[in-house]
């Protein structure tokens, strides 16, 4: 079946198996490969990207289901080669450790962020349980939507809560 | 003069191309002309295969083949670092032996064909009896293996069990004794396991890109599987791996089976995992069933300490298999001073999914048997946890600190670190604050436990000790090489035997370099997981990576530091001596007007008609480290409680730590491997179960029954530190990978059980989930 949608600002179309997921049109066919898959069934979060603007989940999504949408992927986050900040909250603040969800996790927290200027520690938490992590126990990750909330917000960021030296 | 970033929060350098979702994982990397796999997995725990009819996935447009035992027999078993029991046939052999094994192997010219392939092979099975639990499997004459002679594969035994005995026969000594489950457990990495195999025909060399911890296993294994001239031939990568904790130590059949197609067809191979295959087919964790036992006298000395029990190894022995239990024998002690101890664990076979290593590997179940019972102990003699805890501490003058398991722990101060705890966490207040919530009728809980872990696996000779580990055909040693090269133009390669799956080698290595050399961090590169360019490796895992291939790194660059000295001082006609490093360069101690740049020193060491007469061209250095000794990290962990008395609900309130690693070398690192560990112990107290039915079919095979912690359920971590260098290797660092899982177990199930103590509970059986803790409850008042 023939499908077209805007992907992260570039209008592209394919011909898709009427059961191609929206996660493998973006793996496969545009070769996005940013978009992980981690579970098949709509759990771990790793294949979180935006559709029209919100949140979703491209392994519960048939492809042909988004025909003429608005798609943006992790690899359309930053914007002329600058980290968006919730990037730069990931990486100030160790939000990632082995990367796998994070792309999934940044997508949802930019989101929260959208919906929510100044959510606290439990808003937080509770916006992105529906993507596990396995590596960081969440903490950093907190931080790191902590410090990009700040900096949309236009204010100083929380510093680092680790104990220096060595 | 150093850049001093040892010891700094540096950022990683491995975030930019992950943050931007440019790194590769292995299911990224994609081949021209590449087929796919798919597998075709027993319904049941034990059965006999009667029939396989491949005729209608053969006839499918796109299948290229169709797979079975048959056609890999000859390949041999799933070699095992550890060769004890029974090991795995490629694909199954005439009879199942747990749930999830791969029968059938059918590969085509996608993932989709090849799945709708394989749903197209008819396999008929005889269904058997299945042998589920181990206590049942070690007593039970009836075999999970006909060939073999017992159910128990191995027992580990040590101290002595008389002794024990005689002294909780005393009439004056206090005996507390718990059966405790440290039930099994899925790694659940969020990357599900994936290959893609390259076999060269012509060169018959070939490539394999897989979701590895140990590249050089994996490759030793693959020379040995395919008749290869050697490890020169089996170029094992592991890219970005998304996810470790021990189930990429390991070697699996997917990855033999992957390079067979290869081979076969002519193609480069992918399999990736499904989320439902991992929870079968991938190794699991823990799975022990044991009696921990403290005989105390009343004052709370302790005299003697036991623990007896099974571990389930599964249906077969992959590679470390019995091994794993041996790893918590190290710790089975605790912090305390024992004037007798025992010590025995029977390895069982069961018919279920492989039990290997999961983050901590031996020591998270050790040391939760010891540190519930020490709680429970305390509870007998009317004490005081903390109090108990420091009167049977090894003392600081105690270190080194031999251990009547046959260890010597490197240094510690243990009471001092409980003490910063108890301080800092207010564990006065808490308890104050206990005692008005429980006056309302509220059940809150504070609960405590201190560990010591065995880490920075190993000095080699280890690999003699006990069991033989030298089934990949490899030399038997836990050692680590690295290399340090400058390049012509003064940036820096670093090459690590580590296979890291997120733990920041590529920055810490760097660090480590830059501190030594003066290269700014920019101008290195550290290459890791990739057979090609190293040596040899053993790997990621055990706690080890910066105890032991960190300081092999250093050793590399301490050997270019020397050589460029001598190259710095014939530039700037001065003595070798007095050459020190900084700045991206190097100058006369004293006069750093007197410098040349490293461009300047790279540029002449790769000029032999400009070094000075005699001396080698290239700055290129490779180093082996040895440990004299494991590494003894500690800490001491509190986590707060409140128990819904009506549904059970278990709310973590809050949680502090302190731990001692010895130096570090990036603070935000380490505290990032203590939030990830800690998380995961909380996952196995409160809520992650391997559960089978009495058939052995997993009930817990999707992320929606097995639930791991999600960032609802979890509180922010309270860390702290304290630093007790180890002298058992030359950056006195100690290693932090699995501290956290190792002590938070126990942490919240002690906050559970203090919670519940006025309704006289003692111990409730892991995870402790709503259910489960409403049932304790009611039990109770009843």
């Amino acid at each position: 079946m023939e499908v077209s949608m805007t992907v992260n600002g570039r209008e592209v179309s394919g011909d898709v198996e009427p059961r191609t997921l929206l996660v493998h049109f973006l793996r496969e066919d545009q070769r996005l490969t940013g978009t992980h898959v981690g579970c098949e069934t709509g759990y771990c979060g790793a294949c979180t990207i935006h559709l029209d603007g919100k949140a979703v989940k491209s392994c519960t999504i048939l492809a042909v289901q988004v025909d003429g949408a608005n798609i943006m992927t992790i690899e359309g986050l930053a914007s002329n080669g600058n980290l968006h900040p919730v990037q730069e909250g990931f990486w100030e603040r160790h939000g990632l450790q082995c990367g796998f969800c994070t792309p999934g996790m940044i997508m949802a927290a930019v989101s929260l962020l959208e919906d929510n200027a100044n959510p606290t520690e439990d808003e937080i938490r509770h916006g992105i349980e529906g993507n596990l992590c396995r590596c960081t126990g969440y903490h950093n990750i907190v931080r790191a939507v902590e410090y990009a909330g700040a900096k949309m917000r236009g204010e100083e960021p929380p510093p680092p809560d680790w104990e220096e030296g060595s | 003069m150093t850049q001093g970033v040892f010891g700094t929060s540096v950022k990683r350098t491995e975030d930019p191309a992950l943050l931007r979702g440019k790194g590769l994982f292995v299911d990224d990397i994609k081949r021209h002309d590449e087929a796919a796999a798919a597998f075709v997995r027993s319904p049941f725990a034990h059965a006999r295969i009667t029939s396989i009819d491949k005729s209608a996935a053969e006839a499918m447009p796109g299948v290229q083949a169709v797979y079975t035992t048959d056609d890999v027999r000859s390949l041999g078993p799933l070699l095992a670092q550890v060769a004890i029991g029974k090991l795995r046939p490629l694909l199954a052999d005439e009879v199942v032996k747990h749930v999830g094994e791969a029968v059938v192997m059918v590969v085509a010219d996608n993932a989709a064909i090849a799945r709708d392939g394989a749903d197209a092979v008819l396999v008929d099975y005889d269904p058997l009896t299945a042998i589920i639990d181990p206590e049942y499997a070690a007593t039970n004459e009836t075999l999970v293996h006909d060939e073999l002679e017992s159910n128990v594969i191995h027992t580990w035994e040590a101290g002595e069990a008389d002794a024990v005995q005689e002294l909780a026969d005393r009439e004056d000594t206090v005996v507390t004794s718990l059966k405790m489950v440290n039930q099994r457990l899925i790694p659940t990495a969020i990357e599900p396991r994936g290959v893609l195999a390259e076999w060269q025909h012509g060169y018959d060399r070939v490539t394999l890109h897989t979701t590895t911890q140990q590249p050089h296993a994996v490759a030793g294994a693959l020379a040995l599987t395919f008749g290869l001239p050697g490890v020169n031939s089996a170029r094992v990568i592991a890219p970005e791996v998304g996810g470790g904790f021990g189930r990429g130590l390991n070697v699996y059949a997917e990855e033999m089976l992957a390079v067979f197609a290869s081979r076969e067809l002519g193609r480069p191979v992918r399999w990736i995992e499904t989320r439902s295959e991992a929870s079968k087919s991938t190794i699991h964790g823990r799975g022990w069933t044991a009696t921990a036992t403290i005989v105390s006298e009343p004052d709370g000395h302790f005299l003697a300490y036991s623990l007896v029990g099974v571990a389930d190894m599964g249906a077969y022995s992959q590679n470390f298999s019995v091994a794993i239990p041996v790893l918590g024998q190290f710790t089975m002690p605790g912090q305390y001073k024992w004037e007798a101890i025992y010590w025995k664990m029977d390895c069982v076979h069961t018919h279920t999914p492989t039990v290997d290593a999961y983050r901590g590997a031996g020591r998270p179940e050790t040391t939760f048997y010891v540190e519930r019972t020490v709680d429970a102990a305390a509870r007998d003699l009317g004490m005081d946890p903390i109090e108990l805890r420091k009167k049977n501490f090894f003392q600081p003058e105690d270190f080194p600190a031999d251990t009547l398991i046959g260890m010597t722990m490197d240094s510690g101060d243990y009471g001092s670190n409980l003490d910063i705890l108890v301080e800092k966490a207010d564990i006065k207040g808490l308890r104050a604050m206990q005692e008005a919530a429980r006056a309302e009728g509220r059940y809150i809980g504070v609960g405590i436990a201190t560990f010591v872990e065995a880490c920075g696996l190993a000095p080699s000779g280890f690999a003699d000790a006990g069991v033989s580990w030298a089934g990949y055909g490899l030399p038997s040693a836990f050692n680590e090489s690295a290399v340090v090269r400058i390049n012509p133009d003064a940036s820096a390669t670093v090459v690590t035997g580590t296979g890291p799956t997120g733990q920041g080698h590529e920055t810490v290595w760097s660090q480590i370099v830059s501190d030594r050399l003066a290269i700014p961090m920019e101008r290195i590169v550290v290459i890791h997981g990739d057979t090609k360019d190293t040596p040899m490796g053993i790997g990621t895992g055990g706690s080890r990576s910066v105890a032991v291939g960190g300081v092999a790194v250093a050793i590399a660059a301490d050997r270019i530091k020397e050589k460029a000295a001598k190259v710095a001082a014939h530039l700037l006609e001065a003595s070798a001596e007095d050459i020190v490093f900084a700045d991206n360069g190097a100058h006369v101690a004293g006069s750093p007007d007197k410098s040349v740049s490293w461009t300047d020193i790279a540029a002449t060491a790769y000029q032999p008609h400009k070094m000075p007469e005699g001396m080698e061209a290239g700055l290129d250095m490779t180093a082996f480290f040895d440990p004299s000794n494991l590494t003894w990290p500690y800490g001491s962990h509190v986590a707060v409680v409140e128990v819904d008395p009506d549904t059970g609900d278990v709310d973590l309130m809050s949680y502090s730590a302190v731990d001692d690693c010895g130096n570090i070398v990036n603070p935000m690192i380490v505290a990032g491997q203590l939030h990830g560990g800690i998380a995961q112990g909380i996952g196995q107290a409160l809520f992650e179960e391997a559960v089978f039915d009495e058939d052995g079919n997993l009930l817990t095979a999707s992320l929606l029954d097995y639930l791991i912690p999600t960032a609802a359920d979890l509180p922010s971590f309270d860390l702290a530190k304290t630093t007790t260098p180890t002298d058992a290797n030359p950056l006195g660092v100690k290693g932090i990978g699995e501290a956290g899982t190792i002590v938070s177990t126990p942490t919240i199930v002690n906050a559970v059980v203090d919670a519940l103590s006025p309704l006289g509970i003692n111990d409730i059986q892991m995870p402790l989930r709503p259910k489960r803790v409403w049932a304790a409850m009611q039990e109770a008042r009843s």
